[in-house]
């Protein structure tokens, strides 16, 4: 576990500093995810080694944004007054690329000739 | 014996108060979640931070002595979005084999999704913050605060939006698409995960296997895409 913990902890790190020593919009951990899906793909036996820990962390991820969605209460304020427009934001724009992604990707697979599942 | 109050004082200079708070908040909100049937409106992170957030409220505990002991949990976020390689990783094969459709599906999804939110804030006024911490609220949670802290808009209010997009999403995916008529699974779970996240992604596994692995899949390269696409938008619109 703690091998596997540390090598994730590895790639996380080397995100965030090559991200910030090269200055890439990408957030670190998002370089750290890519480093781990090329590593994988070279070294198969390294996606096993990891798959326990990994899985034991996708298990919850949503505990994970608790303490960052408990801070909403030092803004409660702010949604007062913006509350209405961000509702409208929000909606609108989900349910219109929901649509736009699947709409393009029935387009595509049609367009190619490739069959549906 | 001790004063109650030496107690409380005690324990609101160390973390482990409020460490073990959040996790039994959690805890309820999990299983609150589970006696529901797991229906996406009693979201089990919606339920905790209310349940948290009534409880600093009535203590007058304030959100900085919070997140002294709830840090410790909020640092998972990093190294719980590298572990979302993996089940890429896992769905490569499928990936190579729809690559078209799905690079298409993606850009689209995930522009629409940024684009929208941003000139619909815009026209309402609301403020640069307001709408840096909008921008990335379609990519799964952890990206989107790392995207939204980079952007200079308000991780927290970013992690309530992202809650807040994942549960509309997966409450209307169902009868949106079935009205635009789209029967391919693979386009159904896709376009969801890229819009809604893990939210989309768990309630696109309720309705059919092939769904959830392309919400998934939608869900990691959006996560990749939008930390590109929200710092270009935003400039657009700042």
């Amino acid at each position: 576990m703690i091998p596997a913990l540390a090598i994730i902890l590895v790639f996380q790190l080397i995100g965030e500093v090559a991200t910030r020593s090269l200055g890439l919009p990408l957030p670190g951990p998002v370089l750290g995810l890519l480093l781990l899906v090329l590593s994988c793909t070279l070294r198969p036996a390294l996606a096993e080694m990891l798959r326990p820990v990994v899985t034991g962390i996708l298990g919850h991820l949503s505990l994970f944004f608790v303490p960052a969605g408990v801070g909403v209460v030092a803004h409660l304020g702010q949604f007062r007054s913006d509350g209405l427009a961000v509702a409208l934001a929000l909606t609108v724009s989900t349910a219109l690329a929901i649509a736009a992604g699947a709409l393009v990707f029935r387009a595509v697979v049609r367009w190619t000739g490739g069959s549906e599942e | 014996m001790t004063d109650a109050a030496l107690i409380w004082s005690y324990l609101t200079q160390g973390p482990l108060l409020w460490l073990t708070a959040t996790l039994i908040a959690y805890w309820l909100g999990d299983t609150f979640f589970r006696a529901m049937g797991r229906q996406s409106w009693a979201n089990p992170v919606l339920c905790a931070v209310i349940l948290l957030a009534c409880v600093l409220g009535l203590t007058g505990t304030s959100y900085q002595t919070y997140f002294e002991g709830a840090q410790f949990v909020h640092f998972m976020l990093g190294p719980a979005t590298v572990a979302l390689g993996m089940p890429l990783y896992d769905n490569l094969r499928r990936v190579r084999k729809a690559a078209l459709p799905l690079v298409a599906a993606l850009l689209a999804g995930s522009v629409t999704a940024v684009v929208s939110a941003l000139a619909i804030g815009k026209a309402f006024g609301l403020s640069e913050v307001m709408l840096a911490s909008l921008a990335p609220k379609s990519t799964t949670a952890p990206v989107a605060i790392g995207i939204a802290e980079g952007l200079g808009g308000e991780p927290t209010i970013t992690a309530v939006l992202v809650l807040v997009t994942g549960i509309f999403g997966a409450i209307i995916a169902t009868p949106l698409l079935n009205a635009l008529g789209i029967r391919d699974w693979r386009a159904r779970g896709f376009s969801l995960g890229v819009a809604a996240h893990g939210i989309g992604t768990a309630r696109a596994f309720q309705v059919n296997e092939t769904a959830g692995a392309f919400a998934g899949i939608g869900m990691g390269l959006n996560a990749v895409l939008t930390s590109i696409i929200a710092p270009l938008a935003l400039r657009l619109f700042g």
